[in-house]
């Protein structure tokens, strides 16, 4: 848009990762966008483009968005969290490999997505229920390995922590 | 892809409504976006501006007054399905709302932006008239108040004024001695079709006051006031009973519509089927028990 008098331009100051991160975005460019081609996080996926897959699932001071309806300016003074910042350096966080060791990942596009909504399932709730993580990721689709596995990754994941405390 | 869009972010109505009056209908009221972003993106609407009202102070508030309970437009499903305040006064409504879409639709979608879209398969317009929701809709010439039952028009359509915002919606919590229920079937990501139902027992142990609405089954949800005529009076048992011919009369005087979901006379025997079944389970509700049937692709709260 070429008309300067109105707020087309934002400055979107934000952490990602636990980075700060400042740049300049048009008012309309979505969330997705900014993190997979202006920062290069390409974890988070686009595929139903109106929030129903969860594969582009990233979250927004600890809660579940998509990225892919979301306007980056929204989470300008955000604290954002991708499936990159999971882990920690070559250390896998516990939710990845839980998914690992229980086999819920298959061609893994749904992958990022499936673990950004756990990660704030369990945040919520450190020893979810089955019905819990089922009725939680309702809005993550997998269209290879089916639900009970990942299903299964989670409830693992949740059981340890519930134990510890 | 978005087209570029100005953003404008008032904190006050009145500068939300100077920015309606300068823009009209070049500007789209943005709250949470699950809706708009998405005619956006397909190019379904053209605007030159949103204006975000999430901004507006006090616009998100969940409060109790006079009996009454008013929902801030700029509410979102996860603050009504967390409220501890709902989950007392309308449990229903909390319950409903924890099934809006799914847990990242609930963290930015809004009920004022969910009402105002009037999408028809959606389940808060139908809850909402089931505990007589009223909407507030502020402009410069004055605020006024609608009943939900004249807000919604049609499909994607309402009463609400270009110069119009929905502040809030009121609604009615149901007394005590209450059994409600609302059924939820559908095998795509927006209900198929939603039945409200709600019965006021009297210490006679009859029914006094009874509140049936159906939706995403036609253009628009519906209270079905003649059905609603004919509990009164009814004993839980008696209720129980009456199903099958409450559901008869429930699907003769729906609206229904043939859209993607199925043709208008699906929807029809879909309204008798799950009308029955509401009652069945309020029924029993009633009587203090609580039915544990399952009925596929279908969520009871």
């Amino acid at each position: 848009m070429s008309d300067t008098r109105t707020p087309s331009s934002c400055s979107l100051a934000f952490t990602v990762n636990g980075r700060a991160v400042t740049l300049e975005v048009p008012a309309h460019v979505l969330l997705l966008d900014v993190l997979r081609e202006r920062l290069g996080l390409k974890g988070a996926k686009r595929s139903c483009d109106m929030q129903v897959c969860g594969a582009c699932t990233v979250l927004v001071d600890g809660s579940p968005v998509s990225s892919c309806t979301y306007l980056a300016v929204e989470a300008d003074g955000a604290d954002i969290l991708t499936v990159e910042g999971l882990g920690h350096g070559d250390t896998l966080d516990p939710l990845q490999e839980a998914f690992i060791e229980h086999g819920a990942v298959q061609c893994g596009f749904c992958t990022s997505g499936m673990l950004m909504s756990a990660r704030a399932l369990l945040a919520e709730d450190p020893a979810p229920t089955r019905e819990r993580v089922a009725h939680y990721l309702r809005g993550n689709l997998c269209r290879c390995t089916g639900y009970t596995k990942v299903i299964d990754a989670i409830v693992a994941c949740g059981r340890p922590q519930e134990a510890r405390t | 892809m978005l087209r570029p869009f100005a953003l404008y972010r008032p904190t006050t109505l009145p500068e939300l409504g100077d920015l309606l009056a300068e823009h009209g209908s070049d500007a789209a009221i943005y709250a949470g976006g699950t809706e708009l972003l998405l005619l956006l993106k397909e190019g379904m609407i053209r605007v030159r501006c949103l204006i975000d009202v999430k901004r507006v102070a006090g616009l998100d508030a969940i409060a109790s007054d006079d009996g009454a309970i008013t929902i801030g437009a700029t509410a979102r499903h996860r603050a009504v399905e967390r409220s501890v305040l709902l989950r007392e006064r309308c449990p229903l409504l909390a319950g409903v709302a924890a099934h809006v879409a799914n847990v990242r639709v609930r963290h930015v979608g809004t009920v004022g932006g969910n009402l105002a879209f009037a999408d028809p398969h959606s389940d808060l317009a139908t809850i909402c008239l089931a505990y007589d929701g009223v909407v507030s809709l502020w402009s410069y010439a004055g605020e006024r108040q609608v009943p939900l039952t004249e807000f919604v028009l049609g499909a994607y359509e309402t009463a609400r004024r270009e110069d119009e915002i929905m502040t809030s919606v009121r609604l009615r919590p149901w007394p005590r001695g209450t059994a409600g229920a609302y059924l939820k079937f559908g095998v795509y990501e927006r209900p198929t079709l939603g039945v409200a139902l709600a019965v006021t027992m009297s210490s006679a142990g009859q029914v006094s006051e009874a509140r049936l609405a159906v939706g995403c089954v036609g253009p628009r949800p519906l209270r079905l006031p003649d059905v609603e005529q004919e509990m009164i009076g009814a004993t839980a048992e008696d209720l129980g009973d009456a199903a099958k011919p409450l559901a008869d009369a429930a699907a003769e005087a729906a609206e229904t519509l043939a859209d993607l979901h199925g043709s208008a006379d699906y929807k029809r025997e879909m309204t008798r089927v799950f009308v029955r079944r509401a009652v069945a389970v309020v029924a029993a509700r009633a009587a203090g028990r609580d039915l544990h049937e399952r009925y596929p692709h279908t969520v009871v709260v």
